[in-house]
């Protein structure tokens, strides 16, 4: 067999497998998604009576497209305080930590977490931020209040906190590699023109940042976006994010049209949202050779 | 002319007891242009640091223009360098990183741009002020770099290892360009490199360290012709090392006997007290082949070997001449000369060697 044959056979040994996973897995339930969402809604299921019905009632319905907006905004406040928390620890670990060892100690204590249980992750938040919770003792044990306070939780305040945590490893990880590749010369060359420290972070460091800003908050919008438990478990009754609502369309209200729907709405935002931070990294790309 | 520069015992020691420099003393005249020489982790680059700002020292003061700058942070240092890997901020165009300097010192916008344009001539790149550094090559990132540093009109410019991004062609004309520079703006140069060529090509002075001490510092001329130590003699150009025994004839004369081989050393230079062995210092292009019959051998001695090894180098032939008991000696024969193809000895040929004894150095083991 000549080389080139060989090249084009192995190339599809290769691809073929994960190229079904990826489609089973992937590409089919968003396609049968996708098609349910144009179905119309019968007792007890549905018809496959193609219409737009579906989405038109996305669009006039209150409920529903301020359940968007709204997990638009905590989504993108998630990002907004997870880059707050993590960027100071990436910092910290890509040009203060000077020693390997607590370096690497401390990278994987701040990844770790994800190895435990989302849902468990979350639940900690409740416990935190409850009336009887370590926050309100400590502040009635300083004597800042005088009785718990109520709210902390079961709002969007504790929504997003509660993501901002669970979330902060996605944004640590790009922003400390992005950090970390650039060279402690542009940094003393900076000094050495005059620019003070705060000088030098504004003008070298964070620019040349963004990129793993840029992904960090990506990933954390689309993962927060979608997100189920949170609501669930410390947003309270005025929270629901589309993921709540989809649950509900597709479980109790058995509109599974409807709910489909929704879901394919918040597909093409998360997507949107990425080929924008794609098009975004492309333009600012710089070569830091 | 005046002290610039005032070093005075800068010591420097970094985790795990690695002493970079050894309490170090050294002035600096205005306008000089001084090399620091010496080999990898010899203390050369942290002196250069700690005069930048970038280091510390741990014992040890450094005085600019009389004043004590030594814990200084590097941003109110008058004093700039250019960088061994140019450093050049990629996310700004050359404009941008020229004019960076100036613009954190408060310059007003039209000032800006006119001194970047006064830069960019200077260092021959006229136009290219939109550039991004990686669109550049890398000898023009190297001038960007040096325009740069040289905008805020330091007091003394820094430069690490300047040339060792450069291929050798490129090097060479880079060399007498900064020299060129120099003799035209006239501030102090402190520049740091482990090119003995560079260093004496381009230095009013060259300190040679070693081991985070000084070893000898002079100017070129001075440490190539006079070295101190049998390092620098080895570290400055080539050198033949030839250990030998001393002893004095009656008449009062030195004799230095080297292999079975024995010259007349009265005139050398010698280092250190005289002691029956000592080392033999002499230069390949200081030795001659010489024809008894034709040439003229007075101030010279003479000794006689057989060629070991002949090598060609275009403008010089290099002779590896051997003198008997497994010493041989490199001597380096321009070819400018009246040696013509026929008569250049080959392999075995038995060959008479001359060299004048006063420029050999003769240092004590």
């Amino acid at each position: 067999m000549k080389q080139h044959t060989r090249n084009i056979r192995n190339f599809w040994l290769l691809f073929t497998g994960p190229a079904i996973w990826w489609s089973l897995v992937l590409l089919v339930p968003y396609l049968i998604m996708l098609t349910i969402s144009f179905y119309t809604r019968k007792f007890p299921f549905h018809v496959p009576d193609f219409q737009f019905g579906n989405y038109l009632k996305l669009i006039e319905d209150p409920q529903y497209y301020l359940v968007l907006f709204r997990s638009i905004k905590i989504a993108f406040l998630v990002g907004v305080t997870a880059f707050l928390i993590s960027y100071p620890l990436a910092y910290c670990l890509a040009r203060k930590v000077t020693s390997d060892r607590w370096r690497l100690l401390l990278y994987v204590a701040t990844i770790i977490p994800l190895w435990v249980s989302y849902l468990l992750r979350a639940y900690t938040w409740k416990t935190i931020l409850g009336s009887e919770g370590i926050l309100n003792s400590f502040l009635m044990w300083m004597g800042i209040i005088d009785e718990p306070n109520t709210f902390f939780l079961y709002n969007q305040f504790a929504m997003v906190i509660t993501m901002a945590y669970i979330f902060t490893p996605f944004m640590v990880m790009p922003v400390y590699a992005s950090l970390e590749k650039i060279p402690g010369s542009l940094i003393e060359a900076s000094k050495d023109l005059g620019a003070n420290r705060v000088s030098t972070f504004l003008k070298i460091t964070l620019p040349l940042s963004m990129p793993g800003v840029l992904a960090g908050f990506t990933f954390t919008f689309c993962l927060s976006a979608g997100d189920f438990i949170s609501p669930t478990l410390v947003g309270g009754p005025y929270s629901n994010m589309v993921a709540n609502v989809v649950a509900t369309q597709l479980g109790i209200a058995m509109n599974w049209p409807l709910g489909s729907a929704l879901g394919v709405v918040l597909l093409f935002i998360v997507l949107a949202v990425i080929t924008l931070s794609d098009r975004l990294e492309r333009a600012g790309r710089i070569n830091l050779a | 002319m005046t002290r610039i520069l005032q070093l005075s015992n800068l010591t420097k020691v970094f985790s795990g007891n690695v002493t970079a420099v050894n309490d170090v003393s050294m002035s600096v005249e205005e306008g000089e242009f001084i090399t620091l020489l010496g080999p990898s982790g010899c203390g050369k680059t942290t002196m250069l640091r700690m005069i930048g700002g970038f280091e510390y020292p741990d014992s040890g003061a450094v005085f600019l223009d009389g004043t004590d700058i030594t814990d200084t942070p590097p941003y109110e240092r008058p004093v700039n360098m250019m960088f061994q890997d140019f450093a050049l901020f990629p996310h700004m165009s050359v404009a941008g990183n020229i004019g960076y300097g100036l613009k954190i010192s408060g310059v007003k916008g039209r000032n800006v741009q006119r001194q970047v344009g006064e830069m960019l001539d200077l260092i021959d790149l006229p136009g290219m002020e939109n550039r991004l550094p990686s669109e550049l090559s890398n000898g023009q990132r190297q001038r960007v770099a040096l325009a740069r540093a040289l905008v805020r009109k330091p007091r003394i410019l820094l430069l690490d290892e300047p040339m060792s991004a450069l291929d050798a062609k490129l090097r060479q004309s880079m060399q007498v360009e900064l020299l060129e520079l120099h003799e035209k703006i006239g501030i102090t140069f402190i520049m740091v490199t482990h090119d003995q060529t560079e260093a004496m090509v381009m230095s009013d002075r060259i300190m040679v360290m070693r081991d985070g001490m000084i070893e000898q510092l002079g100017t070129p001329t001075e440490l190539y012709d006079q070295p101190g130590t049998p390092y620098v003699a080895d570290f400055l150009g080539q050198s033949n090392m030839l250990p030998a025994v001393l002893n004095r004839s009656e008449s009062g004369r030195l004799c230095a006997r080297f292999g079975e081989l024995e010259i007349d050393v009265t005139d050398a230079s010698i280092i250190g007290d005289i002691d029956d062995r000592m080392t033999l210092c002499i230069r390949p292009e200081k030795v001659r082949l010489v024809d008894p019959a034709g040439d003229d051998l007075s101030g010279m001695e003479t000794f006689e070997g057989d060629v070991q090894q002949v090598l060609y180098s275009g403008h010089a032939i290099y002779f590896t001449i051997a003198l008997g008991q497994g010493i041989s000696i490199i001597l380096h024969h321009p070819l400018d000369t009246t040696l013509e193809a026929a008569a250049i000895p080959v392999k075995g040929e038995r060959v008479i060697c001359g060299v004048p004894p006063g420029t050999i150095t003769v240092f004590s083991r």
